[in-house]
């Protein structure tokens, strides 16, 4: 794997295997989609109103962070605030050291792939299992997420099947689907039992009541909140809506838009810890809420619509990039639209910014998203940020694509354009000399690597005219 | 970490303020026949519904349960379920684990509502039916009464007022628990139950 975008992309361009399993999964995700979104009409009504319901709960953030903490903290939730990544694994090994807790079960949660959480409790002597069969799966691979809904969509059956055969024991290569599924249920079952704590992520939090709402079809989400005696739940500060009501829109475009489902087989809101006389349920709940760089993007009007996205994915599923490239390629937790315009503004344009160049700029992604983020507009603007930097507070790492060639370029289109005597002898001389400027030299090597050079015609377009009698002086 | 907090929202605080957009309009759609929809959208996820007679449900279960080779049954003790290897929920899980991760073959649960448009049952456990009960056995048995279903989700949500009584845990299901982690292929009861059926009282 290269250490680039384009390179990346170069790697996973040629593997066919990798081309099979993404066109089927994407060809497979989009249509049922649209048998989902068939009615046109209703379609936008939803979508109004889901982006509203977002773009109204991150205009009073600040309000309803507080709100929410005070409303989860009366319902015995604990809530702790982590500016970063760092601080947000700290507060976890925190509290499990607190508990003593050696062994973690894990639903599903972006967030923490964010924080490369596991990685920090292996550090720390504590096991952490994924639960989720996708992403139980990569880790029996070593590998991270290639989806964000659906975490092994870059493996077929063969793949997983020999996983399985040489590392759970006792199991037989098999390709069968429910066989396969039977034996992960059987390994995580034990896992669940014996699990000190479980993990999660969160789909929306709910100021009005406090509670944490999680969306799931397979129950692994569930037994992670309800079976170990402790539960963490980790997720960004942009997760808010304002009221209970602005849940059921927002479930009605969600599953549909990921997976073409109506619903998820699971819709689990937990709003506090057991309680004295319930039976089951874990004796304590934490929540951390996680910064890293989301107050920066809240503090551009522009950009801060990215903070809208519910994460569903079907930026990625109708990405003509992205099904013929994979997750991995994007060399970040977020892949695909969403993540080239979320990774680059909490990692830095100096460390991501070959990200929003990943794009045709189609609008594939801005027609499908559910919360109307202006995708394609935030990756224009995030690619001039990274040439030209706007006002502070500006974007983590502007600039780190400016160069002085490029702006002295600029700088003398601009002066032959203010021109016409400069943009005659400019054009004329192009047309005398352009052909005999070889494909290969410098600022013009990276363009026609994979494009011809276009050839210039021997007269100037005004001088065609002139020929043929037109006359505007 | 209340130095975070204070940071984090002073940034927020500091941040430009944009307009509160309203919310445009929208309602959730509503069925001629609300038990078809709700009958359809269920069957669709591999649930099974019966409707039956409010008296009659006790030999109908009887017969559901004898031909899923049923063995030991977890039910509350107040719902009287006729059958005759039937535990209560009557202790902490702790105490209960074993059996319940691997003891039970099928639990009976009641729904306070539940939801046409999706196929969805809507549980509020509680101390005579907790959470796991709808969870670990491999058949879940849901007892609805035809008179708690609502078109769609935010219809129930207003008739049953559930911001201002949320419970310790509010759970909406719709089918046995599923995956399509692997090649797309649909598979049942990778963590949950493997059936689901309801049985709507009329």
């Amino acid at each position: 794997m290269g250490n680039d975008f384009s390179s990346r992309a170069h790697d996973a361009l040629n593997n066919p295997q990798l081309r099979r399993n993404f066109r089927r999964a994407m060809d497979g995700l989009m249509s049922k989609r649209a048998v989902q979104f068939a009615d046109r009409d209703d379609w936008a009504a939803l979508r109004a109103r889901g982006a509203a319901i977002k773009a109204r709960a991150l205009a009073r953030l600040p309000d309803l962070l507080e709100e929410f903490e005070q409303k989860a903290r009366a319902n015995g939730i604990i809530v702790h605030w982590a500016e970063t990544t760092a601080d947000a694994n700290s507060i976890v090994l925190g509290i499990l050291t607190d508990h003593g807790a050696k062994r973690v079960i894990k639903g599903k949660s972006m967030v923490s792939e964010e924080m490369h959480l596991n990685a920090h409790l292996e550090a720390h002597g504590i096991t952490a299992v994924e639960s989720d069969l996708g992403e139980y799966i990569i880790q029996l691979a070593g590998e991270a997420p290639s989806h964000i809904v659906m975490p092994c969509i870059h493996k077929n059956k063969g793949e997983i099947a020999r996983l399985f055969t040489d590392n759970i024991a006792g199991q037989p290569y098999t390709e069968d689907v429910d066989a396969l599924t039977a034996a992960a249920r059987k390994v995580l079952r034990r896992e669940f039992a014996q699990a000190d704590a479980g993990l999660s992520g969160v789909n929306f939090l709910v100021a009005e009541t406090g509670s944490l709402v999680l969306i799931e079809n397979e129950g692994n989400g569930r037994l992670s909140t309800t079976l170990p005696p402790l539960h963490i739940a980790v997720t960004g500060i942009e997760k808010l809506v304002e009221k209970l009501d602005d849940v059921a829109p927002l479930l009605a475009l969600l599953p549909r838009s990921a997976t073409g489902q109506p619903i998820t087989t699971y819709v689990n809101m937990i709003t506090s810890p057991r309680k004295a006389g319930e039976k089951d349920g874990p004796r304590q709940v934490h929540l951390v809420l996680l910064d890293n760089g989301r107050s920066r993007v809240y503090a551009d009007l522009q950009l801060r619509d990215t903070l809208r996205c519910i994460r569903c994915g079907a930026c990625m599923n109708h990405c003509p990039v992205y099904a013929r490239v994979g997750g991995h390629t994007y060399g970040s937790v977020y892949p695909g639209p969403i993540g080239k315009i979320l990774t680059p503004q909490l990692a830095g344009l100096d460390c991501a910014g070959d990200l929003p160049h990943a794009s045709t700029l189609c609008n594939a992604c801005v027609e499908v998203c559910p919360v109307q983020i202006p995708i394609a507009d935030i990756l224009v603007r995030l690619r001039t940020e990274a040439a030209q930097p706007s006002q502070a507070p500006g974007v983590k790492g502007a600039g780190s694509n400016a160069s002085m060639v490029e702006n002295a370029v600029w700088k003398g289109w601009q002066a032959m354009n203010a021109s016409p005597a400069v943009y005659a002898a400019a054009t004329r001389s192009l047309a005398v000399i352009g052909n005999l400027i070889p494909a290969a030299a410098p600022l013009l090597r990276q363009w026609t690597s994979v494009r011809s050079k276009p050839k210039f015609a021997g007269k100037t377009l005004h001088q065609l005219a002139r020929d043929k009698g037109y006359d505007n002086e | 970490m209340s130095d975070a907090r204070t940071a984090i929202l002073a940034r927020l605080r500091a941040a430009p303020k944009a307009t509160v957009p309203d919310l445009p309009e929208w309602t959730g759609p509503v069925f001629a026949d609300r038990l078809e929809r709700f009958r359809i959208m269920l069957e669709a996820v591999h649930g099974e519904v019966h409707v039956i007679a409010a008296d009659q449900w006790r030999p109908h279960l009887r017969l559901i349960l004898s031909s899923k080779d049923v063995g030991r049954v977890m039910a509350p003790p107040e719902l009287a379920v006729d059958w005759p290897d039937v535990v209560a929920y009557d202790r902490p899980a702790e105490a209960l684990k074993d059996q319940l991760v691997d003891g039970i073959d099928a639990a009976i649960t009641t729904a306070c509502g539940a939801i046409a448009e999706t196929g969805t049952v809507v549980l509020r456990p509680d101390a005579d039916q907790p959470r796991l009960m709808s969870l670990l056995p491999p058949i879940h048995v849901v007892l609805l009464k035809l008179s708690d279903m609502a078109d769609n989700m935010a219809g129930l949500m207003a008739a049953q007022d559930w911001a201002g009584t949320m419970p310790t845990n509010l759970l909406l299901i719709s089918g046995p628990s599923k995956t399509a982690d692997i090649e797309q292929t649909l598979a049942y009861g990778v963590h949950g139950p493997k059936e689901l059926i309801v049985l709507v009282l009329s």
